[in-house]
């Protein structure tokens, strides 16, 4: 298998474990451990585990708002201010879920670089 | 290279986690907000309205039945557990918004939001807010039973906090970036205190003593005058008052002090008020006696008041709940029905200090007598804690020096206020959540000192009631009105009116009581009263509406809380049609001219004759007391019954005459000016609002709580009236609580807010009933006799005590 694939769903299932412990930020741990397992090239290397957590959570965000018919989602589309937009408010989390992750496999990327190195 | 890779890639890595995590200014910090874990969007929660929940502490289990508009109806087998569920279940439904409450009665929005509110802490700390609080903590612990059930419900607002996780937490604390923290009997203290100030914390000294020093007694006694040529009071004009054996404190020869400062605390909204009334059995359709309530106060979300019913084996109680107080405040139990609507006294005064050198000590009676601190410490969010030491004399705080609004050194102002002098309001509501009958109700009255309120009453026996009640000093004629002199002991608070003399009526002949804020008595009632702003327009139309039916049903009542007729605007507006020099009105002006003499004078949502007086009024009031804009110097315009009364009887006064203008103005050039104003305002209004049909214009909203945030707040809310009219809604202001009660038996009730049962804006019950409430229409309160669960409910919750305990 492509390993783009492989680290896409690893990052997302390390993802979802933590997260049933820790906090928000536990995505960086995941996207972290990712990019030092599974290596990968160029800007895959962010943009792999930004894609990953991106769809964690905008599936994430949707699975709760939708139960409730997004109702505070559209007050904080309001408030960000996004237009009163849940679906912008969607991707917007997802956006900054994602980018954390890729910043944080950026730099596992460069530290498995550096180990292998040595 | 790598290195400086990995280190780039590393100092990244901390910045995103930095950025994302911390609140910066008004923005909260992003990722902890936006994340799908525990941020906001597990707020997108409805109610739970079942299931089992443990708590500790309980006696018995306690069920809680929610009907369909998320009204939970309590049943404990005692009063401890009924407080402790109370407070419980207050705190699942409205956490934020009671714990916000205190803070900002505490002067501790700072703690919360930063220097920001640096301002009006130190402002509600110099008020002693704080101390006051501490005061009414003691009389409350000095009566066992109610310190007990005060301590239940601290218990039972700290179970739910203990039950909950960050993730649980209310969306403003992950807003604002903090959490909640322990509910004590001083947080309830300072709830009572917060409506004490709310209802009772403003006065008009300083301003007074300004406009006697600026125009002189006689001017003042015209703009001011203790009684207006008409007064329709609470307490009917025939009523005898030969029975009360305390005389009037005797006046002393005192010289008033005609001193000045720039700046005065922030006062409440001279609209707080309400409207109350009760119908005798012969004036009932039914022959039952009805009653019905509607408190005028900010209209806020999460809506001020919470629904529910509180029974144990021995007592019933429905009704609307304060989020932090205990029992129903304005409801009804299986005997009694009653409901408070406020009665303004002159219950704050101000003395001048005069301190010795190193200002320690304070002139009284010829003699130094000595200053004691208070030191408060103002936690600040992000900074340093402020700290500031109040000086206190025996009337009170030192609330302006040198410190404070004030450059003088060795002159202060002391507040006398009766929200200092402690007392155990509480007590007073929960002996009427038990109450059978009209002695049980004076009973119960006679613990209130403050807020002083005119409480209706009415029971299933037939009776009718209405006491004014409160801790009210007993003063010297003219007393309090200006600023006194702080050293001279014939101008400290003599004594207090004795508590059973206080103005009340019990089935009167009219067959009708009613409150609206106007003045209590007429000039007949032996102590002195003198006139706190009192409303002049909503009791006319009221007692009118009463006077003119023989007999009244609930569609009377509902009709009476929905009127808009503008009494204010129909004694003015076509005096100022007919004398206003119309000859030289251009097309423009003829228009709306037409269209204001159209108007019947009711403040419908559809009309444009309310919009037009609006502005009207507004202009012609403000070029008629153009007098009172003095720099650096705080005054109170006149009343606006007195201003109308000058209008129409002394157009040619002096105060007419626009400062301003080298030519002498009299009142219908006032009205031509205003008018013409009006034209330009309500044109331009036009072309960038649309049409200025008054529910366009007023634009009624419900605002949340955090400065009307537009993403909680609701706008646009098509509702009629305005202040001075029974419907008294005007922009952000109104009936916050609509309620009517039958005495049949049990009771059948009626009631409506402008909010919903949840402060989740999440929840579909967060303002669910504006709607409604706008049109007019009412609720049934479903009262339910046993602890069974009957059609009309939707789930059934059962509070247990935990076993290990």
């Amino acid at each position: 298998m492509n390993r783009n694939i492989i680290n896409f769903v690893v990052t997302i299932i390390i993802a979802y474990i933590l997260s049933l412990f820790m906090d928000w930020y536990s995505v960086m741990i995941a996207a972290f451990l990712s990019a030092l397992l599974i290596s990968l090239k160029r800007t895959a290397v962010f943009f792999i585990p930004f894609l990953a957590i991106l769809l964690f959570w905008t599936i994430y965000s949707f699975v709760l708002g939708n139960a409730n018919d997004f109702t505070m989602a559209n007050r904080i589309a309001v408030l960000l201010p996004l237009g009163g937009n849940s679906y912008l408010l969607i991707l917007v989390t997802g956006i900054i879920g994602g980018i954390t992750a890729g910043i944080a496999a950026v730099f596992g990327k460069q530290l498995r670089l550096i180990s292998k190195k040595q | 290279m790598k290195f400086f890779k990995l280190l780039i890639s590393f100092v990244l890595t901390i910045g995103i986690f930095y950025a994302l995590n911390t609140k910066f200014g008004s923005i909260p910090p992003i990722g902890k907000f936006l994340n799908p874990y525990n941020g906001i969007w597990q707020n997108e929660t409805n109610e739970t309205v079942d299931g089992e929940i443990f708590i500790p502490g309980l006696k018995n289990k306690v069920t809680v039945h929610y009907d369909e508009q998320l009204i939970p109806h309590v049943f404990a087998e005692n009063e401890t557990d009924l407080y402790k569920a109370q407070g419980y279940l207050t705190a699942k439904h409205r956490l934020w918004q009671m714990e916000f409450q205190t803070y900002a009665a505490a002067g501790r929005l700072s703690e919360i939001i930063g220097d920001e509110a640096l301002e009006y802490d130190r402002q509600e700390r110099r008020r002693g807010m704080g101390y006051g609080a501490e005061k009414a903590l003691e009389a409350m612990n000095e009566d066992t039973e109610t310190s007990k059930y005060v301590e239940a419900y601290a218990d039972g607002v700290n179970a739910y906090i203990n039950q909950l996780d960050p993730i649980d937490y209310p969306v403003e604390y992950k807003l604002l970036d903090y959490k909640p923290e322990a509910w004590t009997p001083k947080k309830t203290a300072l709830l009572l205190m917060y409506m004490t100030k709310m209802l009772a914390g403003g006065d008009s000294d300083m301003q007074y003593t300004n406009a006697l020093r600026l125009f002189g007694k006689e001017r003042f006694d015209l703009l001011y005058p203790d009684f207006y040529d008409i007064t329709d009071p609470i307490i009917p004009k025939e009523t005898n008052w030969d029975f009360i054996d305390v005389p009037q404190t005797k006046t002393p020869n005192t010289d008033v002090v005609l001193d000045s400062i720039s700046e005065t605390l922030e006062q409440p909204n001279p609209d707080n008020g309400s409207n109350n009334w009760a119908v005798s059995g012969e004036k009932s359709y039914s022959g039952n006696p009805i009653l019905a309530n509607d408190p005028h106060l900010g209209l806020n979300l999460p809506a001020i008041w919470f629904i529910m019913q509180l029974s144990t084996p021995n007592h019933d109680a429905l009704g609307a709940t304060i989020p932090g107080a205990l029992g129903v405040i304005s409801g009804f139990n299986q005997h009694i029905a009653w409901g408070e609507t406020n009665a303004t006294r002159d219950v704050i005064d101000w003395y001048k200090i005069k301190f010795n050198e190193d200002g320690t000590k304070y002139k009284y009676d010829g003699q130094w007598k000595n200053i004691t601190y208070r030191i408060e410490d103002i936690k600040v969010r992000g900074k340093e804690s402020f700290v500031d030491s109040i000086r206190f004399t025996h009337h009170g705080p030192v609330v302006f020096d040198k410190n404070f609004k004030s450059d003088n050194e060795r002159v202060g102002y002391a507040m006398k206020w009766i929200g200092h002098l402690g007392g155990n309001n509480q007590r007073t509501f929960l002996d009427l959540n038990k109450g059978k009958n009209y002695d049980d109700y004076t009973k119960a009255l006679s613990h209130y000192t403050a807020p002083a309120q005119n409480f209706v009453f009415a029971s299933t026996e037939g009776d009718i009631a209405l006491w004014i009640q409160g801790k009210l000093p007993n003063k010297w004629e003219g007393q309090g009105k200006f600023i006194m002199d702080g050293s001279d002991p014939t101008n400290d608070w003599q004594g207090f009116i004795p508590q059973q003399f206080n103005a009340h009526v019990k089935n009167p002949e009219r067959g009708f009581v009613s409150s609206a804020n106007q003045h209590p008595v007429d000039e007949n009632y032996p102590f002195y009263v003198f006139n706190d702003g009192y409303e002049t327009y909503r009791n006319r139309v009221i007692n009118d509406f009463f006077n003119s039916k023989e007999k009244l049903n609930i569609q009377d009542f509902k009709d009476l809380h929905n009127n808009n007729y503008n009494l204010k605007a129909a004694e003015l507006m076509p005096y100022m049609l007919e004398n206003m020099d119309i000859s030289e009105l251009n097309t423009e002006e003829k228009k709306i001219y037409n269209q204001a003499k159209a108007w019947d004078y009711n403040n419908n949502i559809n009309e444009v004759g309310p919009s037009i007086w609006r502005y009207w009024w507004s202009q012609v009031y403000d070029l008629l007391w153009d007098e009172f804009e003095v720099e650096d110097t705080v005054l109170d315009t006149p009343f606006t019954y007195q201003t109308i009364y000058l209008l129409k009887n002394n157009g040619d006064d002096e105060f007419m005459d626009i400062v301003d203008t080298p030519r002498k103005e009299v009142a219908k050039d006032l009205f031509l000016i205003g008018f013409k104003n009006t034209v330009d305002y309500l044109n331009n209004w036009k072309t960038e609002n649309g049409d200025y049909t008054w529910g366009n214009y007023k634009g009624t909203y419900a605002g949340h709580l955090l400065q009307a945030l537009p993403a909680f707040s609701r706008f646009d809310i098509p509702i009629g009236g305005d202040r001075n009219i029974v419907n008294a809604t005007s922009e952000n202001h109104g009936p916050s609580w609509r309620m009517i009660v039958e005495m049949t038996s049990p009771p059948t009730a009626l009631g409506i807010y402008p909010g919903g049962q949840s402060g989740n804006p999440g929840s579909k019950y967060y303002d669910n009933f504006i709607d409604d409430w706008a049109a007019g229409k009412y609720h049934s309160l479903n009262f339910l006799q046993s602890n069974k669960a009957t059609e009309v409910i939707i789930g059934t919750q059962i509070l247990k005590p935990t076993t290990n305990e």
